[in-house]
């Protein structure tokens, strides 16, 4: 897929993908209990997710991963680090 | 039936949603092993059935993600694998969804358990043309694969015979090692190596490969188990730091990647998925399409939440009229059999009317919960709490809280018996305690009677102004004890939304009735002593000396000639007498008694008699008022005499604080009761009436103060 953004390596997070944009999850921050959580929910380095869905306001969203829906707020998705697509 | 006396454990274990509860029901056949729904089984519970002579002991565990110590679920299922040992454990897997399912799987492979593998919900992977390669799975997974339809009952019986050849041995249950990259290989062969020389010869290879996995993650729980080994503790926390800056990765993500690879190798040699022929989005697509679209989803919502609250409330009128047609039918049939007398009025004014004052809301729950199950089974459930996650996580509460919070403005026993659909026990909890703020339908007789009286030019404003007043307390309650009283960390907010499934009918009415019966078990018992007890209140000490002697007086007035001036006569006796019974009954006693606490609020020794009658049900406070001012015991709200009755004893100031504090103080006993038991002991219920005294107390005073210095 290509439409991943390619700047600003750093913060670049499953929060700031739009709606219908994919992702590949290089690395999981916040901490250990979030990040087994997350883990166990299929968000590992190397898999991809979808922004399916936002509520109102725009958070929270539901992503596409493993062909299920799950549903985060923005405060867990910026932990979910992506790969920048080169 | 031949005579094994050996019982066969089965512990069922599975991901959330992939249909474990229908699973185990279609197992033990007899519905009554279900528990806790919609929360569904966070304690275990057993069952027993009898299969080709065999007795299978079936256990449900919770439904959980995967086997750490992360959540108390979790912490239940690995203990009573690791400690009751299990002769089978059946991992149910939704066929449809085996990608993250199987994680769980790959954790009890590692644990060593003998496992059976019930494939779930094969009907739709079925219709999304995914199949399977059964002996290539089997084979992989070290364990018997028996498709399952647990909706339609399809494959039960090949499980259960399944189930029994692995457990006497004629199927083999075969250990099965995930393979590692060898970095990680290393690790572990090292850290057995330090466990080896710690338990020699008590751990089998199985046992001792688990927990150097477990250590090498850092699994909190297990850590803690081996504490008495310092030197273990501390040479694995070197070697994972090592592990961590080699791969600039942690290593329980390392592992948690690993297994996911293993997943992924295991499904591409034994799943078929043929691309869909149609092309079509799913019906889960479409449906999320409408229900969560950015501009409809909302207004569906709230269309949904006005249907359910509408049903429940005025549909639950038709049947709540004949339960009171019978309840009176009944107390008018006790009192034609039994004399007049104690026994008479105690099972009369006491038992009957304390009970059918709460079986009356039978109804509502049943509707309630018919309509809850309804959106839980379908999915939609989870969809309505991602729309409303953002409103609520303002004050703390999780999106799913919205729903009771609603149910709260018709009746708070339901409400507080809906917050079972929180999953986060905190969360929970605190939604528990802050729906009884919600102004349910009972208090607006006693708003109507006080709006009327007092402030008759402006009636619906101050009614609204109530309902207001009722929902900003709920929510800095919320936030309030989200921050001091309910500890514990607050879960992330990680929901799945499952795919859009039909309901079977059979379930829907079966959680209904289950929670029918529920509510009646176990909050009859707490209402029925309150309501002796309150009987007891009003109806002693038997002989009161009398300010007047009624009797001859009413007498006198019956021998009199029947005229209109004295049937009036003869009914203010009456009156005059059930006023004063009330005020020098104990429960007037303790109300005078009391009354010093309230007159700062302005309140007299009726106000407070009359509070202490609403703890019953809010409602009664009219009824109350209706007998201390000297007013027909059947009045309403809207009745004209008792509004003007009341209406010169307090000022405008005083009627205010009076309404703000029935609005707030304490729940009704249906409520408490119902606290009791879904926050699980009389610790909460009773905080949850101190809390909402303080409260009422502090508000209805912040009126009286600011009355005073207005005026
Ligand atoms: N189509 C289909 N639906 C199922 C099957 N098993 C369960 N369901 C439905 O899936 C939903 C969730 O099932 P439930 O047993 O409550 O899931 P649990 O969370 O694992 O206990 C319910 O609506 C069930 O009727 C199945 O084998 N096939």
């Amino acid at each position: 897929m290509q439409e991943t953004r390619s700047d600003n390596e750093a913060g670049y997070s499953a929060a700031e993908l739009k709606l219908g944009q994919h992702g590949v999850i290089s690395s999981i921050q916040g901490g250990d209990s979030l990040r087994r959580r997350l883990n166990a929910l299929g968000m590992v380095k190397g898999a991809e997710l979808v922004v399916a869905h936002a509520a109102p306001m725009g958070d929270p969203r539901s992503y596409i991963i493993l062909g299920y829906q799950v549903s985060l707020r923005k405060e867990e998705a910026r932990n979910i680090l992506l790969q920048v697509a080169n | 039936m031949s005579g094994n006396n050996k019982i066969i454990t089965v512990a069922l274990v599975g991901n959330p949603n992939c249909g474990k509860t229908t699973l185990s029901n279609k197992l033990t056949g007899s519905r009554d092993s279900v528990a806790n729904y919609p929360r569904v089984t966070l304690t275990k519970n057993e069952h027993d059935i009898h299969y080709r002579g065999w007795t299978l002991r079936i256990v449900d565990l919770p439904g959980i993600y995967s086997l750490t110590s992360q959540s108390p679920e979790e912490r239940i299922g690995r203990d009573y694998i690791q400690n009751m040992q299990p002769d089978i454990v059946l991992n149910v897997l939704d066929a449809g969804n085996l990608d993250r399912n199987l994680f769980l799987t790959t954790q009890l492979l590692e644990m060593g358990c003998p496992l059976v593998f019930a494939m779930n919900m094969i009907d739709e992977a079925r219709s999304k043309q995914i199949s399977f390669d059964l002996p290539a799975l089997s084979f992989m997974l070290g364990g018997a694969v028996v498709e399952t339809d647990a909706a339609r009952g399809e494959g039960i019986e090949a499980l259960l015979s399944a189930i029994v050849d692995t457990a006497i041995g004629k199927k083999k249950s075969r250990l099965v090692n995930l393979p590692y990259d060898h970095h990680l290989e290393q690790a572990v062969a090292c850290a057995q190596c330090r466990i080896a020389a710690l338990h020699p010869d008590s751990m089998d290879e199985q046992q001792s490969r688990w927990l150097a996995i477990k250590l090498l993650e850092g699994d909190e729980d297990i850590l803690s188990r081996e504490n008495d080994h310092s030197a273990l503790i501390e040479a694995m926390e070197k070697d994972r730091q090592i592990l961590a800056r080699q791969h600039s990765e942690e290593v329980d993500a390392m592992f948690a990647a690993a297994r996911y690879g293993f997943i992924r190798g295991m499904l591409a040699e034994a799943r078929q998925m043929l691309p869909d022929p149609t092309g079509h989005k799913d019906l889960t697509q479409r449906l999320d399409a409408l229900f969560l679209h950015p501009l409809f989803g909302l207004p569906i919502f709230l269309v949904m939440m006005w249907v359910m609250f509408e049903s429940t409330f005025s549909l639950g009128e038709i049947p709540m009229g004949w339960i009171d047609a019978g309840v009176g039918w009944l107390s008018d049939l006790l009192s034609v059999l039994i004399p007049a007398g104690m026994l008479h009025d105690l099972l009369i004014d006491g038992i009957i009317a304390g009970v059918g004052g709460t079986i009356i809301f039978l109804p509502n729950i049943v509707i309630l919960f018919m309509f809850l199950a309804f959106f839980s089974e379908t999915g939609y459930l989870t969809r309505a709490a991602f729309l409303m996650d953002r409103l609520m996580h303002i004050f703390g509460l999780h999106g799913k809280a919205f729903i009771p919070l609603v149910i709260g403005f018709g009746c708070n026993v339901p409400a507080v018996m809906a917050a079972r659909t929180i999953e986060s026990d905190k969360a929970r909890l605190i939604t528990i305690l802050v729906s009884p703020f919600m102004s349910c339908s009972a208090r607006l007789p006693v708003f109507i009677l006080f709006a009327g009286a007092f402030f008759s030019d402006m009636a619906g404003t101050m009614v609204f102004i109530m309902y207001m007043l009722s929902i900003v307390v709920a929510m800095v309650a919320a936030i309030f004890l989200g921050k001091f009283v309910v500890t514990g960390v607050s879960e992330p907010f990680v929901m799945e939304l499952p795919p859009y499934r039909m309901p079977t009918l059979k379930g829907v009415i079966y959680h209904m009735w289950e929670k029918a019966a529920n509510f009646l078990q176990k909050v009859a018992g707490v209402i029925l002593i309150g309501s002796i007890l309150i009987w007891f209140l009003q109806a002693f000490p038997q002989n009161v000396e009398w300010d007047k002697d009624y009797d001859a007086q009413l007498m006198a007035l019956e021998m009199q000639v029947q005229t209109p001036y004295r049937d009036r006569q003869i009914v203010l006796l009456a009156r005059e007498r059930a006023q004063e019974r009330m005020r020098k009954s104990y429960l007037g006693q303790i109300g005078t008694a009391v009354s010093p606490v309230f007159a700062p609020l302005g309140f007299t020794w009726k106000d407070t008699v009359a509070i202490l009658t609403g703890f019953v049900a809010k409602e009664v406070v009219v009824a109350s008022y209706a007998v201390l001012y000297n007013q027909d015991e059947a009045d309403t709200e809207e009745s004209a005499s008792l509004r003007s009755a009341i209406s010169g004893s307090m000022s405008q100031v005083t009627a205010f604080a009076f309404m703000v504090f029935a609005l707030l103080y304490a729940p009704c006993l249906a409520t408490i009761a119902a606290i009791r038991r879904e926050a699980g002991g009389w610790r909460w219920a009773g905080f949850s009436v101190v809390f909402s005294l303080t409260i009422a107390y502090s508000l209805a005073f912040v009126v009286t103060l600011l009355g005073a210095a207005m005026t």
